[in-house]
This record gives C-alpha cells, sequence and structure tokens, in this order.
C-alpha cells in the first residue's frame, strides 16, 4: 500500500500525515505544482493553510496542478482522504458536498473529541462498525460543515462529533462526510494525531488502516 | 527646540560620540541607523554590564548569547536552540499583530541558526481581568499568537498568563520558541568570505514598523499612543511558512555561508551585526531591495521593520542554486550586497553613497551606563482591591484562590493554540507542570516558562531566584534535568533609581539560581520601559528553560493516576504568605521579604523527584506553587479526576495557603516506595470524590466547577 500526501505551501500537518500513512504502508510526499501522484494507491491531503488560506479556505488550492490528477484519481475510485484543511479543499474541488465555514465560536479550537462512524461501508472505515466511537483531537479555525437544502438528502454522513463535543456549531454534528461512491472521505478531526500511545490515543490507525486492509482484499 | 537626534531618542552626548567617531555630522541615513542600533532595545546600554554577571557556560553549550538563539547539546547528535524575547509595547498599542510578529520573530531567530521551530510557549501579563481594555488585549493577543503559530505549523505547547493591576497600560507578551537541528547544520550570523554576496529573501520591504525599537520598544508608554500603531509590524505567517521551509532547505543542500534573520531594526541591525560578527564590512544598494512601496526612502528601507525577511550570505558560485530553492518555495530573493573586507557598512543608492559608517561604531560603541541602584523607600505598588475579608474558611479561601483569575483553569486560552501538530507533544497543557516533547531515539524534552512579578516586586532578589528554582521544579515533575535557560528581563525605566534597583537585584538573583543549579543562560532578551502613566510594571523576568530525559514513556504528570495510592510532600515544606495569591486576595500590597531558599535543599529536593519519575516510582508529581498547598492538592484531583484525603503538616490559613515556590512537591505513587524516598514525608491517600485537607472538605466536581469558571467569563 503506497500513500501519497500532498504538499501545499502552507500544508502543516502533512509530516504528521506522512508519518501515519507509514504506520500502515509506504508513503511520499507529493509535491502541489506536481501532476504526478507517482504511482500512489491512496492520496491524503493533510492539515494547514494551504497558500495561508487568507481567501476562503481551500480555495486557492483546489487550483493546484496536483489537484486535477487527485480528481481523476478519485473519478476512477481511487481512495482520497482530506483531514482539516484537505476536507475544506475537497469541498471546494467539488468532490465532496457542502462547506465549512468559520467556527460558531470564531476562534481556533484545539480539543481531543469522540467522533462516532456513522458509515462503515467506506474506503477509510472499513475498519470500523457503525457505532465505534474513535477518540481523536480537533483543531481548526473553520470546521463548522453547512450543506445547503438542494444538496442536504444527498450527503452521505461517515463520521459525527458525539452528542454534547461538536466543537465547531457544524450541521447535525457532522465531523466527515463520504461521496456516493464511498472512496473520497474529508473529516475535520485528526487521525494523523492519533497514532501514537505516547502522544495520546491509537484510534486514528483505524482509518489509515481502513484504507490499507481493502487494498490488500482483506 | 527639539533637534533630530533626540526625536530619535539619542542623547546630545551620544551624538557628540557619533560625531566624534565619524569624524563629521552624519548624514540622514546614517543618523537613523545610529538611532536604531544605539537604541536601548539593540544595544542593551543599560543593561549589558549587569548581564555579564549571567553564567553563561557549560558543557552542553554549543551557542550562547549573542546568536540568533542559543543552543545546547541533548545528546544522538541533536542540538536544541532557543530563546525567549518580548513584544511588549508593539503588544500594548496593537494586541492581534504586536503578539502574531512577537511570535514570528522568536520563530524567526531559531530558523536562522539552523533548526526547525517545534514548540512554542508564551509568558503573557494583563491588567486586571475586570478591565475591559485588560479583557480586549487579552482576547486579541491569544488570538495573535494562535493566528500565527496554528499558522505556521509549530505547536504552542505551554506558557503562563498573570492578571495584576500595574500592566493595565503595559501588557506584556514574551514568546519562547525551541527548535532541533542536526549538530553540524547549526549556523551562525557572522559574515564571512569577502567578495561573497548578500542577499535577502523573504517578504518585501514596506513602511511597516518603522521605528519600532526606538519609537515602540525604548521609551514608556504614554498618551496618543494609538499614533504609534503604524509603527506596529503586520505579520503574514504564511510568507514566514515558505521562509521557513526555504531557510531550511538552503542549510540542507549547504548552500548559506551564514544566515541572519531581520528583526527590530530590520536591514540595519542585520547587516550589520553580520558585519561585526566576521570582523568585515558590507556594501548594500537599497536600490536594488524588492519595495512594497515604490518611493521609499533610503532611510526607511534601512529601518523598515517588514517582517518575514532574511538575510543570508552566499558565495558567488552557489547564487544559481540559492534563487531556485527561493523560486521553489515562492520567496522572493535578491543580492543586495557584498561582503567587503573594510570592516564599513556602506549604504548605496545605485551609484551614490548615502551613508558610511565603521561597522564597530555601530555594534559595539554605543556607550554602556551603570545603573543609579536604589532601594525605593515606600512601596512602589498600590494594595489591590481586597477580595477576602481575611475571617473566611479554609474551603472559601481555597475556592475563592481556584476560582481567581490567576489561578483558574487556562483551557480557554490554550484551546485556542494548535499545541500538537508535529507528532510530538506527549504532555499537552494541563497535564503536567512542564511541556513533554518527544525526541528521535525515545528521549523526550521538557520545557517550562515561569515568572511571577508580584514575588519579584517583594523581594527583586529571592523573587528572580525563585523563578528559575521553579521553573526548573515544572522540568523536575517530568523527570528533566534542565541543561539551559534563557530569559526575558521586563522591567521599567532603568533611569529611574528604584528600577535600576529592581534590575540589579534581580539578575544577581537570577544569577545565584542558575549557578546554584549549575543551568548556563544560553539567551534571552531585555524589555526596558515598560512604564504606563500610571507607574512601572511589576518588575518581570521570565525564565524559560529546557530539560533532558532518557525515557520519554515515564514523562510525569501532574494530577493523581491511580486510587489508593499515598500522598507525599518532598522537599523543605516553608510557606509564607508574603507576595503570595492569598495575600493579592486579601488586598495586601506586595511587600517582602520573602521566604529564604536553600539552594542544597532545593538541588536535593529537585534531584529526589526527577530521578523518582524517571523510575516510574511516581505516578503523579506538582511542584507547590501559587496558592500554596492546598491549592497544589487541588490541582492534583482536579487533573485526575480523584479525591484525596490528606493530613497537612499544619492547619493554618498560612500553612495551607502560603506559598515559597521551587522548594516543594506533592507526589503520588505507591505507598512503600514512597516511604523510601530521601525526604518524603507522607501525608496522605489519593481516592474518593473528595478532597479532605485538614479542615477544608470540598467535592472534586466542585473544585473543577470553580476552577473552570474563572476565565471562561473572559471568552464569551
Amino acid at each position: 500500500m503506497r500513500f501519497g500526501v500532498v504538499r501545499f505551501p502552507g500544508s502543516c500537518d502533512d509530516v504528521d500525515a506522512l508519518l501515519a500513512c507509514e504506520r500502515v504502508g509506504e508513503a511520499e510526499i507529493l509535491w502541489h505544482a506536481d501532476r504526478s501522484l507517482h504511482g500512489s494507491d491512496a492520496v491524503v491531503i493533510p492539515g494547514g493553510f494551504s497558500y495561508g488560506d487568507y481567501l476562503r479556505v481551500g480555495a486557492i488550492a483546489r487550483f493546484a496542478p496536483v489537484m486535477e490528477s487527485v480528481a481523476r484519481f478519485a473519478a476512477e475510485g481511487g481512495p482520497v482522504l482530506g483531514i482539516c484543511n484537505g476536507f475544506q479543499v475537497l469541498c471546494e474541488a467539488g468532490l465532496l458536498p457542502g462547506a465549512l465555514l468559520p467556527n460558531a465560536s470564531l476562534r481556533f479550537v484545539c480539543r481531543q473529541v469522540g467522533v462516532e462512524v456513522i458509515d462503515a461501508a467506506t474506503a477509510w472505515t472499513a475498519a470500523c462498525s457503525p457505532g465505534d466511537v474513535l477518540s481523536i483531537p480537533a483543531k481548526h479555525q473553520s470546521g463548522r460543515y453547512v450543506v445547503g437544502p438542494e444538496q442536504a438528502e444527498d450527503v452521505r454522513v461517515a463520521l459525527r462529533y458525539v452528542s454534547g463535543v461538536n466543537p465547531n456549531g457544524s450541521w447535525q454534528d457532522v465531523a466527515g462526510v463520504v461521496n456516493a461512491a464511498g472512496n473520497v472521505l474529508g473529516l475535520m478531526p485528526h487521525p494523523e494525531h492519533a497514532v501514537d500511545p505516547l502522544t495520546g490515543s491509537v484510534d486514528g490507525l483505524r482509518i489509515f488502516g481502513s484504507v490499507a486492509r481493502a487494498a490488500v482484499g482483506v | 527646540m527639539s533637534s533630530r537626534h533626540s526625536e530619535l531618542g539619542l542623547s546630545d552626548s551620544e551624538y557628540e560620540l557619533i560625531v566624534a567617531k565619524l569624524g563629521r555630522e552624519p548624514g540622514g541615513v546614517e543618523l537613523a541607523m545610529f538611532s536604531l542600533m544605539w537604541s536601548e532595545h539593540c544595544a542593551y546600554k543599560h543593561s549589558r554590564k549587569l548581564l555579564r554577571r549571567l553564567p553563561t557556560e557549560g558543557p552542553r553549550v554549543l551557542l550562547g548569547p549573542g546568536e540568533n538563539a542559543g543552543a545546547i547539546d541533548v545528546g544522538g547528535g541533536l542540538a536544541v536552540a532557543f530563546k525567549v524575547e518580548s513584544h511588549n509595547h508593539p503588544s500594548a498599542v496593537e494586541p492581534f499583530q504586536g503578539a502574531a510578529t512577537g511570535v514570528g520573530g522568536i520563530l524567526r531567530d531559531v530558523f536562522a541558526v539552523g533548526a526547525r521551530p517545534i514548540a512554542v510557549l508564551d509568558s503573557l501579563r494583563f491588567g486586571e481581568l475586570a478591565s475591559p481594555r485588560s479583557r480586549y488585549l487579552l482576547d486579541r493577543a491569544v488570538a495573535g499568537i494562535g493566528f500565527y503559530g496554528n499558522s505556521i505549523g509549530v505547536p504552542t505547547v505551554g506558557g503562563e498568563v498573570y492578571f495584576e493591576a500595574a500592566y493595565e497600560q503595559n501588557c506584556l507578551v514574551n514568546a519562547m520558541c525551541l527548535g532541533i537541528a542536526e549538530h553540524d547544520r547549526l549556523i551562525r550570523s557572522a559574515a564571512n568570505g569577502p567578495g561573497n554576496v548578500l542577499v535577502l529573501f523573504g517578504a518585501l520591504t514596506g513602511r511597516d514598523g518603522i521605528g519600532g525599537a526606538s519609537v515602540l520598544a525604548s521609551a514608556e508608554l504614554g498618551e496618543g499612543d494609538e499614533a504609534k500603531r503604524p509603527s506596529v509590524q503586520i505579520g503574514d505567517p504564511f510568507a514566514e511558512k515558505k521562509l521557513l521551509e526555504c531557510s531550511l532547505e538552503l542549510l540542507d543542500q549547504g548552500l548559506l555561508a551564514s544566515l541572519q534573520d531581520l528583526g527590530a531594526a530590520g536591514l540595519t541591525s542585520s547587516s550589520s551585526e553580520m558585519a561585526s560578527g566576521g570582523g568585515l564590512g558590507i556594501d548594500l544598494d537599497v536600490d536594488r531591495v524588492p519595495l512594497r512601496e515604490a518611493d521609499m526612502e533610503p532611510f526607511e528601507i534601512m529601518v523598515s521593520e517588514s517582517q518575514e525577511r532574511m538575510l543570508c550570505v552566499v558565495e558567488p558560485a552557489r547564487m544559481k542554486e540559492v534563487l531556485a530553492v527561493c523560486a521553489k518555495w515562492e520567496t522572493t530573493a535578491t543580492a543586495i550586497g557584498t561582503v567587503t573586507d573594510t570592516a564599513r557598512l556602506r549604504v548605496l543608492r545605485g551609484e551614490e553613497v548615502v551613508g558610511d559608517m565603521p561597522v564597530a561604531a555601530l555594534v559595539d560603541h554605543c556607550p554602556l551606563y551603570d545603573l543609579d541602584p536604589v532601594a525605593p523607600a515606600s512601596p512602589i505598588y498600590p494594595a489591590p482591591p481586597a477580595v477576602l475579608r481575611g475571617d473566611e474558611a479554609p474551603r472559601d479561601v481555597l475556592l475563592a484562590l481556584l476560582g481567581s483569575a490567576n489561578l483558574a483553569d487556562r483551557r480557554p486560552l490554550f484551546e485556542q493554540y494548535d499545541w500538537l501538530v508535529q507528532s510530538r507533544t506527549m504532555r499537552r497543557p494541563d497535564e503536567a507542570d512542564a511541556a513533554v516533547l518527544l525526541l528521535p531515539g525515545g528521549g523526550a524534552l521538557g520545557v517550562s516558562i515561569d515568572g511571577n512579578g508580584r514575588r519579584v516586586a517583594c523581594d527583586p532578589e529571592r523573587g528572580a531566584a525563585e523563578a528559575v528554582y521553579e521553573c526548573a521544579a515544572n522540568l523536575a515533575c517530568v523527570g528533566a534535568q534542565p541543561e539551559g535557560l534563557t530569559n526575558c528581563l521586563n522591567f521599567g525605566n532603568p533611569e529611574k533609581p528604584h528600577i535600576g534597583w529592581q534590575l540589579s537585584r534581580a539578575v544577581e538573583g537570577m544569577a545565584t539560581a542558575c549557578e546554584a543549579l549549575g543551568v548556563p543562560v544560553v539567551g534571552g532578551n531585555v524589555s526596558l520601559y515598560n512604564e504606563g502613566p500610571e507607574g512601572p510594571i511589576l518588575p518581570t523576568p521570565v525564565v524559560g528553560m529546557v530539560g533532558r530525559m532518557p525515557d520519554a514513556a515515564r514523562a510525569g504528570r501532574a494530577g493523581w493516576t491511580r486510587e489508593g495510592d499515598a500522598i507525599a510532600l518532598i522537599g523543605a515544606f516553608a510557606p509564607a504568605p508574603a507576595g503570595s495569591e492569598l495575600a493579592k486576595l486579601r488586598g495586601e500590597a506586595p511587600a517582602g521579604p520573602l521566604p529564604e531558599a536553600d539552594p542544597d535543599a532545593i538541588r536535593d529536593a529537585h534531584g529526589t523527584v526527577r530521578s523518582a519519575v524517571r523510575a516510574g516510582t511516581l505516578a503523579s508529581a506538582h511542584d507547590i506553587a501559587e496558592g500554596g498547598l492546598a491549592v497544589a492538592l487541588a490541582e492534583a484531583c482536579v487533573l485526575g479526576g480523584l479525591g484525596a484525603r490528606v493530613e497537612p503538616p499544619g492547619e493554618t490559613i498560612d500553612l495551607l495557603f502560603g506559598e515559597a515556590p521551587g522548594r516543594a512537591f506533592v507526589v503520588s505513587g505507591a505507598r512503600d516506595a514512597l516511604g523510601a524516598l530521601d525526604r518524603a514525608v507522607l501525608i496522605g491517600e489519593v481516592g474518593g470524590d473528595r478532597l479532605v485537607c485538614g479542615p477544608i472538605d470540598v467535592p472534586v466536581a466542585e473544585l473543577r466547577a470553580v476552577r473552570e469558571g474563572g476565565l471562561r467569563a473572559a471568552f464569551p
């Protein structure tokens, strides 16, 4: 299993994502200006503030050359994971429905949260069961998921904050959504920061492990 | 009539000295440059003599004071570079950008020596929380720190904040950064190789921050400070993120001969300090500096404090590669000058020479002043309003302390910071007395930042020593051995005898404590003239300390972890009410004397705790600091989610809540193992859901609720 982790100027959690992927497979950095995915079996778009995000979050990154290849890869069924800024970029790119607005508190929030698996029939949650609760940190300024009424019925919710811990005012406590085909997942919490017992929990490994397991056909 | 040089903050005698050094009157560009290089902020003219008292040498020191940041060896071929710096006056004028660019500046100091920044800590002081101005400054400064640190991907892992009326006008924002590098990757700022090219890279140069060092940092705050807002720089963390990655990649490829960040006094200080370090000269052409505004004057270009810029020296043969790396990171890079062997700094505008000065005159010849220290005859600081009458029951005193702004839960602040990016943070804020950061190979760093202005106001010498002891005590609680220290000395106007006295006594106390613990000072910063119309700030030396521990998996925690563990006191327990939070709530002015400190006993107690944490003997360790023993116990209950039953050594209010920070610890662990430790006195047991301590009996849930409430209101 070979992961490609996209690096935009302003990516912050790219190395963390790389290290997390390396716990379940091989991984390399994909440079934003390079259209090639270098034969990746799965693509991770990490957290950070791509291009500074002084404009709407993710609005510039979606135009990066590498994103053309990511969109094609996703359309062909390749597994794509967008974490935090990556989720924002996937929404801007139209690979996922909805948008991420500034937190209801208007403040950055960094906090360990409980995330319930709603849909385990996706490339990135296959190692979980519906109802499982993962302890994963969330940290963001713009994590309030919203979706227009015309799209709301089609949103496939993969992950929700457990009752009472929604850190940003997300619609229906949504923490992560998946596309109709089940191969593109975006989530605000950071599974790559929950892979080492020394720094917190290891629940995030189940996200990375899901796609690795799918790859070997278990 | 006020002359040009006095408007720029130079005295008549300083001006005459400049004329003597040049052999003529300085031109406009030259005068602007001298005014910055000879400002308090750049020349340390009222503190340099005192700072010689601080110990700066040790077997692990790799870079000492004078470099962009100090660095120590932490084993395994790795170095840790670190430094704390103030951004007080900019933050008092415009808190969001002031605090943000404070973080940006200290990050640059660390990657300027070739280290990748891995953590930020901050030390903040504001007026009382009841003041709308203080709540505004707090809210915006915290947001600014978060904005910069979060956006650039460096975690903010710890810090401290206190509220005292003396900081009402002049808040303090001190930021500390640490970074790691392989030893051979460290780089100095000294220019080398005449004929080499001077390259400016990073952001464009604009009119922002003109005169920041002289106008803002080297004079008291007063009426009309809003007019100084144009002197505050504007931060762009995205530009700095690119600059950081670009600088480290340039160093990875071995393309640079030397590197320096642009901070206070911009191109003036960076170029002259690079030249000075190498004993060389520099020719610099302002026409080649990429500008944000087309019509800038040469003096403006030389003094601009536009952020996110670096200066490097490159061998001509490597220029092409350097420009390629900068292009990859979308960072503007321009050759703006040459290293020469003239020992002069020449400023050119195209062909025209607009400044020509001996480097030594700029960097080394600013007169250094002796202070005229006199202990004040009467107290300087007024008494705060009394919150406690003095006849409250101990449980009510405990709850009042836990809910007070100085002791309440800091979660509303630190949750605005990313404390986990880079995957090293093993002990998050509120988990332990010091932050713990994983190192490659299984070891870890402990890091803490501490200061207590009210105690230094009581007794500058003992108060400053206590800051060092307490910082080391915090490291001991996680199992770390202190290896190096950085300090930021925040004081009022040193030309006033009583401030000179505070400063000189505090440096003496700090030096004594550093010597006692064997910890060298590897760098730091002095921030003077912190005064408002109401008077000076509390004297606030802030200490940041970095330590090592061999086994990250055994890093200590502050809260109880196991029902049934025994609780013990370790260290000399002789608290006193002077300078305590209790005294403040009782409405007492800060007045001494503080309890004496026995350096040998302190070193022994720290050693006992550190060894026991490392051996896995202790399930928790917490130093007894603000609020005394009862508050330390209450915090261990809240952080661990467990109660305790304790028989304290005494039941008087002074013994329960008096303070003597840095000396004693509350620890928990298996009863037999604790009993076998040196100087451990068993005082109780972990368990249940209440804290029962002599006359105190409070449910842990109530302790938690009160502690959580203290700052919540400031962040609606």
